[in-house]
């Protein structure tokens, strides 16, 4: 597809970078022409200096012929402009980088009357991940699949865990589990483990299964399955607004720490059933007395990655047990950072570019690939694919073990007709399923590019 | 330093190099040439097995390719295909050293057109054409060819495009590396081939229509036979002016007709200056030429002086007449115009005019500025302001130019010849231009060159064509530092 993107900030490089892998045609539109000629370097983009809202510069870009524009400026309006002009001049789909809450009351309005595809909100996004973790504390990542019917799920094994030391074989027979262990991180490595493999303590596993049989994974190997019961955020910023609504709606205790006087009147007014607390989050005995040891979720969402970070592993020194989640701004540090015991980490921008891509792909599936929603994993090492079936592909009807896929690729799950299940060698494939493949090669188009 | 990545271009080169071989094999073949077409075999054989073997052993781990990846391998790249490309010559028994041979095929690849042969019509069909086809190829660029046809476009695939192609600024017409460099060769075989066809149709052989159409196109130079373009029709001479002229002209000209963008097509600064000094130096000679009784009729004046004009300022090379006897303001203005050369972004060499519009507004702006020290003015060019660090690399650029040009003039005066002989030397190689004044003149030749003057002017041609930059990359001690 063509796609126009407004905006060259860390989402708009990344989104450039992504979706150009991705084989779309990319035009970047920036007006500072440094960064700008930073994106054209590293990527296969063209670039574009100048206001992403004048007509002549989209001109300039290709909007006539465009299937998609993208604003991702810092400023809000300047993106809802951008898609107004982009929509009269090429009438394309068009998505926007919306943050100021209160747009987001209106949002419905603004969406039906500039005839916007999509509006996200980075700060609610984060917000959104950060519940979904926070539901689900056992694990550090949540991805879904077959709308919503399957889930991968990752964890680290603890040192008591049942699963250290075992092979995946014993894993599947004692355990009776109908999920499928994918993906196993080992310090730097990276393995797509067979049935011989074994588990060790620290190795980060990603589950790949049904969400019923996935709480019954975790049942068995003694991990919480229920969501959190009280949760303290650090920073009363946007992100940490929408979360304690969200957190606050299914009676989680809520305490909120917030420097600044100002905001914590604001927080208070629009939060009344959350515990607002006027003090630095960095202070040690203010945290202390508002119950750190025995809090079951700590949130940190200061707007600095160091003071994050470190709040997170002093939460970390006090109680093992209190699920985590750390705001990073930062990009490009993820493995340094993941090496840390801050729990799960969350990228804002990344969340962001996340799923604006995951809304590409839904787009140009239309157009000319099948996948229905691919997740990169570790560093972009790992993809996880849903593949539609459609009624010439090669693999229809053929017992799994008869099919000769290529190295590094393993067959997690088929979907038929909303059923999940973990295929054995005799498992057919048949029209409109959809099936998960994870895969260390990468630019997957369809379920045909997995065969030798 | 990526050497992995590196090293498996470099395969790839010798893999195409081998591919674009079979071409003069397949003539040899046709005209019966069984020796010639032989060793092309050979050779293309020999190409297969290393780039195939090599691709297979060494894969690249790491694909992380920076602006210095790409500089360093694109000069090693033309050296690399250089040195292949010469063996032929040597091999046929085309010239008798292997220097001359890297001179000859250098000339061909840069489209200098600067020959060491004394009798270029006595060397066979197979050879000569595989001589005129280096023209082709180095016109386009090696490596932008490869970025079309090979799945290798990654994100570094612009470093590659940028180091190859010339010009103070390189942009992309469409978003991707691959589709440009496409766009850019289907412009180029475009031209080729109605100008091979207008050519036959003025009465020109096959053999004939299509090598002139290389050395055309690829505005290199190299001609059939020693007196030049003299024998051939008026109407191929004036289907070649007016190609010449076109192929000079920065393709991304083309790609907006192509698109229906006429005005911002005729806007092009860097056209109408290149279009109004040809016409203005080709009426000047033509009057200059005529008073001084050279040329029959004004009309015949005029088409030699267009032609010369045309052949000169593209960096060709080719004469109808030879201009070495010609009025010495005339001589002096192909002299200058041979340091100017074409536009950014065609297949010409030279120093180029958006260079010098730039310059030329630089220093303009500069003046008012002593005058007006409070002034803000920027360089401008097709209505967009031009960056700073532009006009500083250009004039970077120029300074290099200059003292490249003075050095390799320097060294190659040890050999003995006439001041006028070596300064035009270097600026017909420099500049990729081909034959220069006196002894180096259109019907000359420059197999009296010593050895080492031969090399200086390699690298001359090579640093010429791949506009400074790269080729120094490769000499500097800090490109190599781990």
């Amino acid at each position: 597809m063509q796609i126009i993107i407004v905006g060259c900030g860390n989402v708009g490089s990344t989104l450039a970078e992504q979706l150009s892998k991705e084989g779309h045609n990319i035009s970047v539109i920036d007006e500072r022409s440094d960064i700008l000629q930073s994106v054209v370097n590293n990527s296969d983009v063209m670039g574009i200096v100048g206001n992403g809202a004048s007509y002549s510069t989209m001109k300039d870009a290709g909007i006539e012929a465009a299937d998609l524009m993208i604003a991702v400026t810092d400023s809000d309006e300047l993106n809802l402009l951008c898609c107004l002009i982009a929509k009269k001049a090429g009438n394309c789909h068009t998505i926007a980088r919306v943050r100021n809450p209160v747009y987001k009351r209106e949002i419905g309005f603004i969406k039906e009357e500039l005839g916007l595809s999509m509006v996200i909100n980075p700060e609610e996004a984060a917000a959104n991940e950060a519940a979904r973790l926070l539901k689900f504390p056992s694990a550090n990542k949540i991805e879904t699949f077959a709308r919503g019917r399957a889930e991968l799920i990752k964890l680290t094994i603890e040192e008591e865990s049942v699963l250290c030391n075992k092979s995946l074989k014993e894993v599947q027979s004692e355990l009776r589990s109908k999920v499928l262990i994918g993906i196993v991180s080992r310090g730097e490595e990276i393995f797509i483990p067979d049935g011989n493999f074994v588990l060790r303590a620290r190795d980060e596993i990603s589950v790949i299964g049904s969400t019923r049989d996935m709480i019954a994974f975790f049942k068995r190997i003694k991990m919480p399955t229920a969501g959190v019961h009280s949760c303290i955020i650090v920073g009363g910023g946007e992100t940490a607004y929408y979360l304690a609504g969200q957190l606050l709606s299914v009676g989680v205790d809520v305490r909120i720490f917030e420097r600044s006087r100002e905001r914590c009147k604001e927080l208070a007014t629009l939060l009344p059933e959350a515990l607002v607390i006027h003090a630095d989050g960095t202070d040690k005995d203010r945290l202390m007395e508002e119950g750190l040891t025995t809090v079951e979720s700590f949130v940190s969402l200061t707007d600095l990655d160091e003071e994050n970070i470190m709040l997170s592993m002093f939460v970390h020194s006090l109680s093992k047990k209190a699920k985590r989640i750390t705001k990073v701004h930062r990009a490009g540090y993820e493995d340094i950072i993941g090496s840390l015991d801050v729990g799960s980490v969350l990228y804002p921008k990344n969340i962001t570019a996340e799923r604006i891509v995951q809304y590409v792909r839904g787009m140009s599936n239309s157009f000319e690939s099948n996948i229905e929603t691919l997740y990169r994993m570790d560093d972009g090492r790992v993809e996880v694919l849903e593949f539609l079936i459609r009624e010439d592909s090669p693999v229809l009807g053929v017992p799994l073990q008869d099919i000769r896929l290529k190295k590094g690729i393993l067959v997690a799950c088929i979907n038929h007709r909303g059923e999940i299940t973990i295929p054995s060698g005799q498992s057919k494939i048949a029209v409109g399923d959809t099936v998960i493949v994870v895969t260390t090669s990468t630019g997957f188009h369809d379920i045909s590019d997995i065969l030798a | 330093m990526n050497y992995s990545m590196i090293r498996y271009v470099l395969l790839k080169v010798v893999e195409l190099t081998g591919a674009l071989m079979t071409l003069p094999m397949m003539v040899a073949a046709v005209y019966g040439e069984w020796e010639d077409a032989e060793m092309f075999a050979v050779l293309v054989i020999c190409c297969f097995l290393i780039g195939f073997i090599g691709g297979k052993v060494f894969r690249p781990v790491n694909r992380v390719f920076f602006a210095r990846e790409g500089f360093v391998v694109t000069a090693l790249s033309w050296l690399l295909i250089s040195m292949i490309g010469a063996l032929p010559f040597v091999l046929s028994g085309t010239t008798v050293s292997y220097v001359d041979a890297l001179f000859e095929t250098v000339s061909g690849f840069t489209t200098t057109g600067a020959s060491i042969l004394k009798d270029a019509g006595a060397v066979r069909y197979g050879v000569q054409f595989w001589r005129c086809f280096t023209h082709w190829i180095g016109g386009m660029g090696v490596l932008v060819f490869m970025l079309a046809i090979l799945p290798m476009a990654d994100g570094y695939s612009m470093h590659l495009m940028r180091a190859e192609s010339p010009g103070p600024a390189v942009g992309k017409f469409v978003p991707r590396v691959k589709d440009t460099a496409k766009i850019l060769y289907v412009i180029y075989i475009g031209f080729t081939l109605i100008e091979i066809v207008l050519l036959k149709i003025a009465g020109l052989n096959l053999f004939e229509a299509s090598t002139l159409t290389f050395s055309t196109v690829g505005t290199g130079g190299f001609s059939l036979v020693s007196s030049g373009c003299k024998n051939y029709p008026l109407a191929a001479q004036t289907i070649m002016t007016v190609f010449m002229a076109l192929c000079g002209i920065n393709f991304s000209v083309y790609y907006l007709i192509l698109t229906k963008r006429f005005k911002e097509a005729w806007h092009c600064d860097e056209m109408r200056w290149y279009l109004i000094a040809m016409l203005g130096s080709g009426s000047l000679i033509a009057v200059n030429i005529y008073r001084a009784g050279l040329v029959a009729t004004p009309y015949l004046a005029f088409h030699h002086a267009m032609f010369t004009v045309s052949s000169i300022m593209t960096t060709t090379g080719f004469a109808t007449l030879d201009y070495n006897v010609w009025p010495q303001f005339s001589r002096t203005l192909l002299f200058i115009l041979t340091l100017i050369g074409a536009c950014a972004g065609s297949t010409g060499g030279g120093l180029k005019f958006s260079r010098l519009v730039i310059l030329v507004r630089n220093v303009r702006n500069e003046l008012i500025f002593t005058i007006h020290p409070k002034s803000m003015r920027r360089v401008m060019m097709d209505g967009h302001s031009v960056e700073g660090t532009t006009v500083k690399s250009v004039s970077a650029y120029l300074a290099c130019y200059v003292f490249i040009f003075f050095g390799s003039f320097l060294i190659i005066s040890t050999d003995g010849f006439d001041f006028e002989t070596n300064i035009s030397a270097i600026a017909a190689t420099f500049n990729n231009v081909g034959p220069g004044l006196n002894m180096v003149g259109p019907i000359g030749n420059y197999g009296g060159f010593s050895d080492l003057s031969k090399i200086v002017m390699i690298l001359d041609m090579l640093a010429g064509r791949l506009e400074i930059m790269p080729l120094l990359t490769l000499f500097s001690f800090r490109t190599w530092k781990k």
